[in-house]
């Protein structure tokens, strides 16, 4: 739904405090879970997942990108997969190292 | 010669220029942190050992500093609310708030990094401590950098919604773009340098 009517704006700005609330939560609960001290991989996979939770609610609902054109999802998607080489690149280096 | 597609969308694209424009260079800055996060990463794996965040840093500050950028992206995004719904003098105050909270998260971070130095903990003590302070100085640039632009906005800047509303509401929506993203990387940032 793109926000260009006045009624339409009023709708969203209810939205963006229900999302303000989700954030607020999740961070308690990303702090939370920490002082909890799990193992490594643990710790990294539940911190993860939170905010990738919470970075999809900035991009979707703050960003509009749950309405957005066609060009903007296919220059993200091709940044994306930049990205996943980037992020590849440590893993890459970790199994040469147990190879 | 006017800038074309200021105002209203191109035909092919669907979108005004500087919208794209903006998401493109957000493309940019997703690599210039993702590299930084990837070195980040294999520095990590790499070392013998590692410490934990939570015992080095100080996690009360971070956490208020992530409220203080989560509820500035709020007051962004109400700054351009407020414009859709033709109020202008909300819009200052919302963008007011955005400018101030953006300052304080500045103090914060300057009260964490001062108290590092007084223990004379640098860049150079280890490469946690490299890692750590290159990436929160490069996001505290970004911070810098926000406040800037919406300082602008929010001042002389502004003047633009006498004489084209919808350029300068535009405007409004792709600075909060810009400033979506300095929080969504605090986002990753506080998690993985502070809590793991």
């Amino acid at each position: 739904m793109e926000a260009t009517s006045i009624e339409a704006v009023k709708k969203s700005v209810r939205t963006y405090i229900l999302v303000f609330v989700a954030l607020m939560v999740l961070t308690v609960v990303t702090v939370a879970v920490s002082s909890l001290h799990l193992s490594v991989g643990a710790a990294i996979t539940v911190a993860l997942i939170i905010a990738t939770f919470k970075a999809t609610l900035v991009a979707g609902y703050f960003m509009h990108l749950l309405s957005e054109r066609k060009l903007i999802y296919s220059t993200l998607i091709l940044t994306g997969i930049f990205f996943l080489v980037l992020m590849f690149l440590p893993i890459s280096h970790m199994l040469d190292g147990l190879g | 010669m006017e800038i074309p597609y200021t105002s209203s969308a191109r035909a092919d694209t669907g979108l005004y220029n500087a919208k794209l424009g903006v998401w493109l260079f957000l493309a940019s800055e997703v690599m210039l942190f993702g590299a930084l996060f990837s070195s980040y990463v294999l520095l990590r794996v790499g070392a013998a050992s590692w410490p934990h965040g939570y015992d080095l840093l100080n996690i009360p500050l971070a956490t208020v500093n992530t409220v203080v950028l989560i509820t500035s992206s709020v007051t962004m995004v109400m700054s351009w609310a407020s414009l859709m719904m033709k109020n202008f003098s909300r819009f200052r105050m919302y963008m007011g708030a955005t400018i101030l909270l953006a300052f304080v998260f500045l103090v914060i971070k300057y009260i964490e990094y001062t108290g590092k130095f007084s223990h004379d903990i640098f860049p150079s003590t280890n490469t946690f401590y490299a890692i750590y302070f290159t990436i929160t100085g490069l996001h505290g640039l970004h911070v810098i950098g926000g406040i800037i632009v919406n300082a602008y906005f929010w001042s002389r800047g502004s003047r633009m919604w006498k004489t084209d509303p919808q350029r300068f509401t535009n405007r409004i929506e792709i600075a909060g773009l810009y400033w979506h993203f300095v929080d969504l990387v605090w986002i990753f940032l506080f998690p993985v340098l502070y809590l793991l």
